[in-house]
């Protein structure tokens, strides 16, 4: 061979601002919102924006579609979709709140009349998300139904279901036991324990994905489906597991936040699905599969909860709140692509 | 129009981490094939997609028939009389031959309505033309690979362009069809053409071009008549060095029997396959197109089920359901179809290394152990010659040799008593060639076996042992090395079953 034939750096070498900027062109978005809402804020007069109470508010009210962001991250990168996030939200929220009424109070109209443990009725809630994750990704893998269709089918069913469990009721009056895993403060209330909750969660999702050959498999997956199945892995194994993760951050999100509210409710979570979705396609995890990184998640949840308070702050209604998210939306997907369209160009 | 068709005069162009072309040039003359000659990662196809308006370039001229032009797109290459084969094929798979032959470009009755007839009229015509009478209506992704690039080459040379770039058009044709393109150019040469053909294999640029221009890493070495040259002073020109000697075989024991398979079917594909594969045995497979050889080997592998037979290794009988379990027992396959079954294009060039290997990387609570996972995909890079900026550079940015190379380290990294290359070393240059070939004799005497499917006649019986030759899915014949002739196997694998044995 010649000298140079084989150039090979350690790709630690050090990257200009630009490339890091396109790299990254979530957080430049976050930063740059950061930076608007502020002067908005300071020149309608009104209190300094970014304080810590802000900031705290912000994080606890964007738990519940965080969490969903960090499942459904894991379904997009293996280049599927999961639509029935919220309906699950909606179910394990009504399944597990009944089992944990505070029975003294009787005024209440939803009545279960069995109550466990605090705490098994959060791994009830749990166990939900996690079973309507497991049907969801046993369709995928075994059936080979496209994601979008078969969880468009639990997306109905397990609304369906909640709303037949309650008789579109609230379960409410829910007790302390239960109520304080989402609720509860440390350091004099500047701590919330779903915030530590989500700050767990997204660790675990980073170790996941980074540490494990389960992380290594569900990029390969994404990636070639085919290839990766060649090389060893087992496809569908993996799918159902990939699921089964999303259905138990669901899971997760009803808890906390039936928890906090301090009643479950078949509505809840409406919608949140797309709140999810869009907070990881914002945060670069692309459609196409194969590819995402857990900050740029973060990034995007943070970038639609700031966008989201912030404009409830100055006081802007909330229809156009909507129009504003759609447009982030669009134009992070479009820096997104342009960084891999000027690689090819 | 001066004496040249087409100049590309000082192109240059860069790629985050390699600059792919350094002020290169090429003049192709009108009536004549021009071979375009380099190893993996030269610039050849870079250079192409330049052209036909893929890439950009940074810097360059371009004159077409004496005027300058900087195609945007390749609509607009075609329109003036540029076509290309791709390397890498790009079929619609669940489109019909005929909806893939005229997509973008479909005969219509008036504006809107497609003329079907014609459609179909035309696509038989075309097939003729390259040898193929499967009915255009049938699925492209049905095709075997050979076939869907015999249709990709009808495609092109349909355009009536007259400047017709083929990327490496033989690489998955064996030697039939490859007569058959060869008949197809030279007609074309003949209508006054220019055609551009890259090429790893020496014994076609020296039967079937007139010229040749050879690049080495990004620059341009030099320009010569094919009669000036021999296949050594073109290797000189391209590596910049005299090259070792091709099929460095070595005479090593042959031990007991390590894979056994007995009666394997497999309706409407293949039937009663039985061979054994013994330690330190190199086994050929030898056929045409359709003998089936890619889906026995694919069936001892997991990735089809098997209806009959049995597979043994060790004396032991496998059940086998999926890649993973073969994996399990110590048999890799490298794979004939890189794209489909082979690369995971968005992922690094080091996770495309290990993954086959990763469960050896699992330490105490699931956590892998990075840092021996990289050290060991990039020994194997390094081994292998990998051309890549970084390991963390996505593979799909690699040159296709480079990503043929990738996937032959993810299996040496997985150590399996058993390898199954299909087309090993299609795509790779001349140099990687004989390190690849050099590599599977060494895993051979180290007491391995290997099962080796080329449809590159000299490469099977270089490296052989013994050969088995395939007819539409039945075994024909097994050749030991001491007689092997072109002619014997090649008789064997025109053979109707009936006559044997
Ligand atoms: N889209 C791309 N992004 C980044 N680098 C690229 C891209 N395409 C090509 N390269 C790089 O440019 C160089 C030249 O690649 P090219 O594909 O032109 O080689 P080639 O001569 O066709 O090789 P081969 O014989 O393997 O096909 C290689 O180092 C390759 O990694
Ligand atoms: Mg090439």
């Amino acid at each position: 061979m010649t000298e140079n034939t084989h150039v090979i750096k350690s790709g630690k070498e050090k990257k200009s601002f630009g490339a890091w900027a396109s790299d990254n062109s979530m957080w430049v978005i976050l930063i740059g919102l950061i930076v608007i809402m502020c002067i908005a804020t300071l020149i309608k007069g009104g209190a300094f924006f970014l304080t810590y109470t802000n900031i705290s508010n912000i994080f606890q009210s964007e738990v519940g579609p965080g969490l969903l962001a960090m499942g459904v991250m894991f379904v997009i990168i293996s280049k599927g979709i999961d639509l029935s996030m919220g309906s699950v939200v909606s179910l394990a929220s009504v399944i597990s709140g009944a089992f944990a009424q505070d029975v003294a109070y009787s005024a209440r109209i939803f009545k279960s009349g069995l109550v466990v443990h605090g705490f098994i009725a959060l791994i009830i809630g749990l166990a939900v998300g996690c079973i309507v994750g497991l049907i969801n990704g046993s369709l995928v893998a075994y059936t080979k139904i496209h994601p979008f269709i078969a969880t468009l089918g639990t997306m109905s069913a397990g609304r369906g279901f909640a709303l037949l469990f309650t008789q579109g009721n609230p379960v409410s009056q829910l007790n302390k036991d239960f109520t304080q895993f989402g609720a509860t403060n440390y350091l004099g209330g500047k701590l919330h324990s779903n915030v530590l909750i989500f700050i767990l969660i997204a660790l675990i999702a980073w170790f996941i994905l980074n540490q494990t050959r389960f992380g290594r498999n569900i990029y390969a997956i994404g990636g070639n489906q085919e290839a990766a199945r060649v090389a060893g892995v087992k496809v569908e194994k993996n799918l159902v597991a990939i699921y089964a993760w999303c259905g138990t951050m669901c899971g997760l999100a009803a808890v906390l936040t039936a928890g906090r509210t301090g009643s479950a409710n078949p509505t809840l979570g409406l919608n949140w699905e797309l709140d999810g979705i869009a907070a990881a396609t914002i945060g670069g995890i692309s459609q196409n599969g194969g590819v995402g990184k857990v900050s740029g998640c973060i990034a995007g949840i943070l970038i639609l909860g700031i966008l989201k308070s912030a404009l409830i702050y100055l006081g802007v209604s909330s229809y156009y709140q909507e129009i504003v998210k759609g447009i982030i939306i669009v134009v992070a997907v479009v820096l997104d692509n342009r960084k891999m369209m000027g690689k090819q160009a | 129009m001066g004496e040249y068709v087409l100049e590309m005069l000082n192109v240059s162009k860069a790629f985050p981490g390699v600059q792919a072309l350094d002020g290169v040039t090429l003049r192709v003359r009108p009536g004549s094939v021009h071979a375009l000659m380099g190893e993996n990662g030269a610039g050849k196809s870079t250079l192409m997609k330049c052209l036909i308006g893929i890439n950009s370039m940074d810097e360059g001229t371009i004159i077409l028939r004496g005027e300058e032009v900087n195609f945007p797109d390749t609509i607009t290459a075609l329109n003036s009389g540029v076509s290309m084969i791709h390397q890498e094929l790009n079929p619609i798979p669940l489109r019909s031959i005929s909806d893939n032959l005229w997509v973008g470009r479909e005969p219509r009755k008036g504006k809107f309505v497609l003329d079907k007839k014609k459609m179909y009229e035309d696509s038989k015509a075309l097939l003729a033309q390259v040898g193929m009478d499967d009915d255009p209506e049938v699925l492209v992704g049905t095709l075997t690979v050979a076939k869907q690039q015999m249709i990709e080459i009808a495609k092109a040379v349909s355009y009536d362009a007259d400047v017709i770039i083929m990327d490496e058009p033989t690489s998955s044709l064996t030697d039939s069809e490859t007569d058959k393109l060869f008949e197809i150019i030279r007609r074309l040469r003949d209508e006054g053409k220019a055609i551009i053909y890259i090429s790893h294999k020496m014994d076609e640029i020296f039967e079937i071009c007139d010229e040749a221009t050879v690049f080495r890493d990004g620059k341009y070495v030099g320009t010569d008549f094919i009669k000036n040259l021999t296949t050594e002073s073109l290797i000189k020109m391209m590596v910049g060095r005299e090259l070792d000697a091709m099929f460095p075989k070595i005479d090593c024991e042959i031990g007991e029997p390590i894979l056994k398979v007995e009666n394997l079917s497999s309706p409407g594909w293949f039937a009663d396959v039985s061979f054994e594969l013994h330690r330190g045995e190199i086994l050929g497979f030898a056929g045409l197109v359709g003998a089936g050889r890619t889906e026995v080997m694919e069936t001892i592998f997991g990735m089809r089920e098997k209806s009959g037979g049995s597979i043994y290794k060790d004396g032991e009988e496998l059940d086998i359901t999926c890649p993973s379990d073969a994996i399990d027992n110590k048999i890799g396959m490298l794979t004939e179809d890189r794209r489909k079954t082979g690369i995971v294009p968005v992922s690094s060039v080091l996770d495309n290394i290990s993954i086959a290997n990763i469960k050896s990387y699992v330490g105490p609570a699931h956590v892998l152990n990075h840092k021996k996972m990289s050290e060991e995909a990039a020994e194997y890079g390094s081994k292998l010659s990998i051309k890549t900026p970084t390991w963390k550079t996505p593979i799909a940015s690699l040159s296709g040799g480079n990503q043929q190379k990738v996937l032959v380290a993810r299996w040496l990294l997985t150590d399996p008593d058993v390898l199954i290359v299909d087309e090993p070393t299609r795509g790779i240059d001349v140099g990687a060639k004989s390190e690849i070939h050099s590599i599977i004799t060494n895993l051979a005497a180290e007491g391995k076996g290997i099962i080796m499917i080329s449809s590159e006649m000299p490469e099977v019986m270089g490296m052989a042992d013994r050969i088995i030759v395939m007819h539409e899915g039945r075994m024909t014949g097994i050749v030991d090395r001491k007689d092997f002739t072109q002619e014997h196997i090649m008789e064997l694998a025109a053979l109707p079953t009936e006559k044997v044995r």
